[in-house]
């Protein structure tokens, strides 16, 4: 039956598509079909065989055109323009230290948080310290090196005042307000509220204090914030409140902060566009929110009065597409209902990000086969361990790799330790050297941190149960 | 004739089925089409004509280049796909 003389011809896995006859492609526009074996020209599979798979790659290039861009968006609009790095999005040293280079201060929101901008070298004077806690001893620290302290309630203004009292020194404080824009889901748990009054109520007492002095206003009004004309309505509220909170206490605002929330270039899942289409640019944001306050400041600047410091906390939008994760498959089956699903080596443990993105899944070399609803589940035992609930791809083997991106922002940060290690974090330099900016955890990452009884060390005393 | 594995689809089901060159399937009874890439419509044939895994793989092996294990996991992964869509 064998023919020797026979050339066999490559096998390729056999694959099977309905046609979906009217449907609408519900996946939107198909962006799969392309890869991409590269980051800013190294090759990636080498590094997977260095590193080991998953592995994540920044971009320092990206990262610093990116803060760059967003500099020149908003400096080319507005006299005084300061951006905050906000630690939480993606706090490797690594990546505060290049924002830092980059002219970025530190945007902490807690000890360890602070801690870790101090021990970069950024002094307390560069410092935005903001949320809902802050523990005695480091709001003293703040107060003492000089930090842009950020009040979220009234019991933190008494705090506060003990502290600066303590210190025999006046501290200046910005408070946190919340509103409705019109346009967001007001985050009215944070900060003091607009309209209530009781944020003039927080401005007051601040005025009454001796040791107090309000000179900023901050909001954060949410996040992955796609309408422009939420951040004009927050511009324009907040100088109208600078406005109204001189007349009444005595103070003088000097700047106005207006958080973070650009959306990065990252499919929310529920949106069926395309980020290119939907996610506005630097330039776009920048026109909302200074048009907004140049407008609201009219009178103050015909009356010579100096106008505020702009302040920004852009997290996402930053370093989002400056980092992706590349992991390999590790499996594949199919499932009852006949989608086909493959298992890879991470998952929601290091792409937390993937509960609320619908990422892009690009494999590292073109595969063949007819693209196919496929399923993507992390190695987790846990059914919510799921990197993409449908994407099209071609059918995949064991070892392929695929690119997922972006994962630059909120995933080396809330990334969990759950019965797996983390893996390094590679970074490929503006000189095109890679660099490793954080090691793959070992045992010890975790198991230095414990302590075992000394009876209940090995050998145990009266030896193993039957 | 038992079949190695029983997740295989029933065969009467599958002959009913047109096939192009191409790899155009038409499906009379539910009017559903499909699209199959060279090796599917090579192994659809090879299932419609009621042969066991280890025939299959062996008849795959004279054609194409294929571990026996390669082909026994992705015969049965392509049964159980077309028993989902024609049955
Ligand atoms: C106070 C504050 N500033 C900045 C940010 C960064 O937000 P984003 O990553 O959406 O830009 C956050 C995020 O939650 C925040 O709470």
């Amino acid at each position: 039956m064998n023919a020797p003389e026979k050339i066999l011809k490559p096998w390729t896995k056999p694959s099977l598509s309905p046609h979906r006859v009217g449907v609408m492609n519900k996946f939107g526009a198909v962006r799969q079909h392309h890869h991409q074996d590269e980051v800013d020209g190294v090759a990636i599979e080498p590094l997977l065989e260095q590193y080991g798979s998953p592995l994540f790659i920044l971009s320092e290039k990206t990262l610093r055109e990116n803060a760059r861009r967003l500099r020149r968006a908003f400096a080319t609009r507005w006299p005084k323009v300061r951006h905050g790095w906000s630690y939480k999005t993606n706090y490797l040293n690594a990546v505060c230290s290049i924002l830092h280079q980059e002219g970025s201060w530190a945007e902490v929101v807690s000890d360890f948080e602070y801690h870790k901008a101090r021990a970069l070298g950024v002094p307390g004077s560069r410092i935005i310290f903001n949320g809902p806690w802050k523990p005695s001893a480091i709001l003293e620290q703040a107060a003492r090196e000089g930090a842009q302290i950020h009040l979220d309630h009234l019991d933190e203004i008494y705090a506060l005042e003990q502290v600066a009292k303590g210190l025999n020194k006046k501290v200046a404080v910005g408070i946190r307000l919340n509103f409705d824009t019109g346009y967001t889901e007001s985050w009215s748990r944070f900060g003091f509220n607009l309209e209530s009054g009781a944020a003039m109520d927080a401005a007051q007492r601040i005025a009454s204090s001796e040791w107090l002095n309000l000179t900023g206003l901050h909001s954060h009004i949410g996040t992955f914030i796609l309408d422009v004309r939420a951040y004009a309505a927050q511009a324009r509220i907040m100088a109208e409140f600078m406005e109204k909170v001189e007349a009444e206490t005595a103070c003088q605002i000097e700047y106005l902060d207006v958080g973070g929330g650009f959306a990065s270039r990252n499919a929310l899942q529920g949106v069926y566009l395309p980020p290119d289409q939907l996610v506005p640019s630097f330039d776009q944001y920048a026109e909302a929110i200074t048009g907004a306050l140049l407008e609201a400041t009219r009178a103050r600047s015909a009356a010579g009065q100096p106008l505020p410091t702009l302040i920004l906390e852009t997290g996402r939008a930053m370093v989002d597409d400056a980092e992706i994760l590349v992991t390999r498959v590790v499996g594949g089956k199919r499932l009852p209902d006949g989608r086909r699903a493959a298992i890879l080596d991470a998952g929601v443990n290091l792409l937390f990000t993937a509960f609320w993105y619908n990422h892009e899944v690009k494999p590292l070399r073109p595969l063949d086969g007819i693209p196919e609803e496929t399923v993507l589940y992390g190695p987790l035992c846990m059914n919510i361990d799921i990197v993409r609930s449908s994407v099209m791809l071609p059918p995949l083997n064991v070892g392929d790799a695929l690119m997922v991106r972006p994962a630059g922002a909120y995933n080396n940060t809330q990334w969990m330790q759950f019965i797996q290690y983390r893996p390094a974090v590679v970074m490929v330099t503006q000189a095109g050297k890679v660099e490793v900016v954080r090691a793959a955890e070992r045992l010890s990452a975790i198991n230095d941190f414990e302590r075992l009884p000394e009876s209940l060390r090995v050998p145990f005393p009266q030896g193993l149960p039957e | 004739m038992t079949r190695q594995t029983l997740d295989f689809p029933n065969v009467e089901s599958l002959k009913r089925l047109a096939l192009s060159e191409s790899g155009f399937i038409f499906d009379p009874v539910t009017g559903n089409s499909f699209t199959v890439n060279h090796t599917g419509l090579a192994l659809l044939q090879l299932i419609r004509q009621t042969l066991d895994v280890g025939q299959i793989t062996k008849r795959l092996q004279a054609e194409f280049v294929i571990d026996a294990s390669v082909a026994e996991r992705d015969v049965s992964e392509f049964a159980g796909l077309l028993k989902v869509n024609f049955q």
